[in-house]
């Protein structure tokens, strides 16, 4: 990762506001660029956002958005040598990550910020026992001995809610379901008290009984801890469900936030409110669902002006004009919410209950 | 675990038993009477007669394979039909060479192999990558005896710093017994770490781009850590296989480079006794060494249930 020109004052977008008062992650102006045979893309394009203390704040979009290259980055674990962040500022309680020393951010993730995945099938060492490897974690971060890192393993697998948990350290994963391995990643991740960290669609691979009580826990576990969760889904209903503030996505760019209730009550961008009615109610079983026409435009081919365009049912002219640069700025509005629709001011959108 | 070790020792009874057969068979599928050649050239057809009978050659095969088998299983493999020195002593006397080379030989090919293995993993496409490759296909295309003879010319004729031929027995001095085994090991070694090189950079690539590594990562665990721990243990599973081929292999290229270095090992005591048709010699060879080839794939049987920790169920 090279370092960016971390310097430049970064335009005056969102997020620092609706962060609350004391932000612990401050994402400013992102920029990241994938190597490709055509050259370096930009991927994400100044996104910005911010987390408060104990804060669970979700980052929305459908596949392509940019969500998950945001949370990798955030952390450093992009591919070296295949992307780079060319912009921007990564903060974890004021201390910047982006352009730090390799050996500095590693021992800064786990400790300070760690992340959980979506696949929990794989995302465990299939050769180490769980209890040794959450073990290894707190020894990297908190030293001394086996005996008491081990022992903290198991707190913490008690804590997450593995029955019989002394014993089933000693387990290696594939002896785990599919739920109960995630709650060991989550035990790994929580192992030494980060002050974020960053769920990357945890719940995706589950059975749905199973999402339900992989969410509560991990509600349980911010709330009892104080830890700030970013939560990358692409399911609105689970945003509704844990998070306090959303972060739309779309094609590599912040297109809305605002704090859930307001998000769902009143959307303010186009993209948002075609999310909601894509989303499958209970009720109104006789119709067709609603869809979202065409796909998000890959990067290297992005429309010029708004960036949603195309599939955007409310759409003119000078959408495809843009502000002066021929892009949408985003636009901050009341109540510490922010939108980059140019008729923001226009439009009033659906929202639901 | 131990339920899986004793199940992989039982499953070599039934291939000992096919081996000896196949080896037994060698007495009646080998051309010419070896009565004949005991009994010499001159001999009349009374002396080839007592010289069969002597050598149990007219009894039924099945009392013949018996009667092998059985003395077989007590560590006495027959004498041999030339200097009537017993073939368990002549091979008790011979092995511990043949394994001193092959160990050499594995020694070499590990530390030339693990960290070019590593090396062109992690840098995969990249120039490390690419000269790791390229060595690897010039040490598998070099044939052991011409590497032998050239190491021999550089390391032993133009700069004398290890001698050219011969052998020291281990209990007249570890050094001097290393010193001999320098070129052997050396020219035995290369093909393998060639082999064992392509190995782990395959198998290692392909794990360090698994989830577990990125969660071990994302958890701050150190570069080195992460590939040497996380990543070698499950990328080794292919390799030690590859390892495990490659000390049948050694076992038998052994042959040449005994040869070669003039070393007296199990290979230089075969190739005399192919040439002399010393049937209970050969047979006692094959068996020994089919012995201990099996006994490497059983090692790394059961390495697969440490590496590999799925594998102990099944």
């Amino acid at each position: 990762m090279t370092p960016a020109s971390t310097g430049a004052p970064a335009p005056s977008t969102a997020g620092g506001a609706a962060g609350g008062t004391d932000p612990v992650l401050v994402v400013e102006d992102l920029e990241v660029r994938f190597a490709t045979d055509g050259g370096w893309l930009t991927v994400l394009d100044g996104v910005s956002f911010s987390v408060g203390r104990g804060e669970t704040v979700g980052i929305v979009g459908e596949s392509g958005s940019g969500k998950t290259v945001t949370s990798l980055s955030v952390l450093g674990l992009l591919p070296p040598h295949s992307s780079r962040i060319t912009r921007g500022s990564v903060r974890l309680d004021g201390v910047e990550l982006v352009g730090m020393a390799r050996r500095k951010l590693e021992a800064v993730r786990g400790d300070d910020i760690s992340m959980i995945f979506q696949e929990p099938m794989t995302s465990l060492n299939p050769a180490f026992k769980v209890g040794d490897q959450i073990a290894e974690v707190v020894r990297r971060h908190r030293g001394g001995s086996w005996r008491s890192a081990t022992a903290r393993a198991v707190e913490v697998l008690d804590e997450v809610g593995i029955p019989d948990a002394a014993r089933r350290a000693r387990s290696f994963p594939h002896e785990f379901s599919g739920g109960m391995r995630q709650r060991v990643m989550i035990a790994m991740a929580m192992a030494c008290r980060p002050k974020v960290i960053i769920a990357d669609e945890p719940t995706t691979a589950l059975d749905v009984t199973i999402q339900a009580q992989v969410l509560d826990l991990m509600r349980t576990m911010s709330r009892e801890h104080g830890t700030a969760v970013v939560f990358v889904t692409h399911d609105l209903g689970v945003v509704a469900d844990i998070c306090d503030r959303a972060v739309v996505m779309y094609a590599g760019q912040v297109v809305e936030q605002a704090v859930v209730d307001d998000l769902y009550h009143r959307p303010r961008h186009p993209y948002t409110a075609a999310l909601m009615t894509a989303m499958p109610q209970l009720t109104g079983r006789s119709g067709r669902l609603a869809t979202i026409p065409g796909r998000t435009p890959a990067p290297g081919s992005m429309p010029a002006g708004c960036r949603f365009h195309p599939r955007c049912a409310h759409a003119v002219d000078r959408c495809v004009d843009g502000d002066a640069d021929g892009r949408v700025e985003i636009r901050e509005l009341a109540g510490g919410r922010s939108s980059r629709c140019l008729r923001v001011h226009e439009l009033t959108l659906e929202g639901t209950e | 675990m131990p339920q899986y070790a004793l199940k992989r020792v039982l499953m070599m009874v039934p291939l000992l038993f096919l081996v000896s057969l196949g080896v037994f068979a060698l007495v009646l599928l080998i051309p010419g009477d070896p009565a004949i050649t005991i009994a010499g050239e001159n001999a009349t057809e009374a002396q080839i007669e007592a010289t069969r009978e002597r050598l149990g050659l007219n009894d039924p095969v099945i009392v013949q394979y018996l009667g092998w088998a059985g003395s077989a299983l007590t560590g006495d493999l027959g004498t041999s039909l030339f200097s009537n020195e017993s073939v368990s002593g002549a091979i008790a006397a011979r092995f511990p060479v043949t394994i001193a080379v092959t160990a050499a030989a594995m020694t070499v090919a590990l530390l030339i192999a693990v960290p070019a293995g590593i090396i062109a993993a992690v840098h995969r496409g990249r120039w490390p990558d690419r000269l790791a490759t390229l060595f690897a296909s010039i040490g598998i295309s070099m044939p052991n005896f011409w590497v032998g003879i050239l190491l021999i010319i550089v390391l032993a004729l133009m700069f004398p710093i290890f001698p050219a031929v011969g052998y020291t027995p281990i209990s007249e001095g570890i050094g001097a017994w290393a010193h001999n085994l320098v070129l052997p090991g050396l020219t035995l070694g290369t093909t393998v770490a060639a082999e064992i090189t392509r190995q782990l950079r395959g198998s290692l690539h392909d794990v360090m781009q698994q989830d577990y590594i990125r969660t071990a990562r994302a958890n701050g665990l150190r570069g080195g850590v992460v590939i040497a721990k996380h990543g070698l243990k499950n990328a080794a599973v292919p390799v030690v296989t590859v390892i495990g081929f490659q000390v049948g292999f050694l076992l038998g290229g052994s042959v040449i480079v005994e040869r070669v270095f003039g070393i007296p090992g199990l290979g230089d005591l075969a190739i005399r006794a192919v040439l002399q048709r010393d049937i209970p010699m050969i047979q006692g060879i094959v068996v020994v060494t089919a012995l201990v080839v099996m006994l490497v794939n059983l090692a790394v049987d059961l390495s697969y249930g440490y590496l590999n920790p799925k594998v102990r169920q099944g």
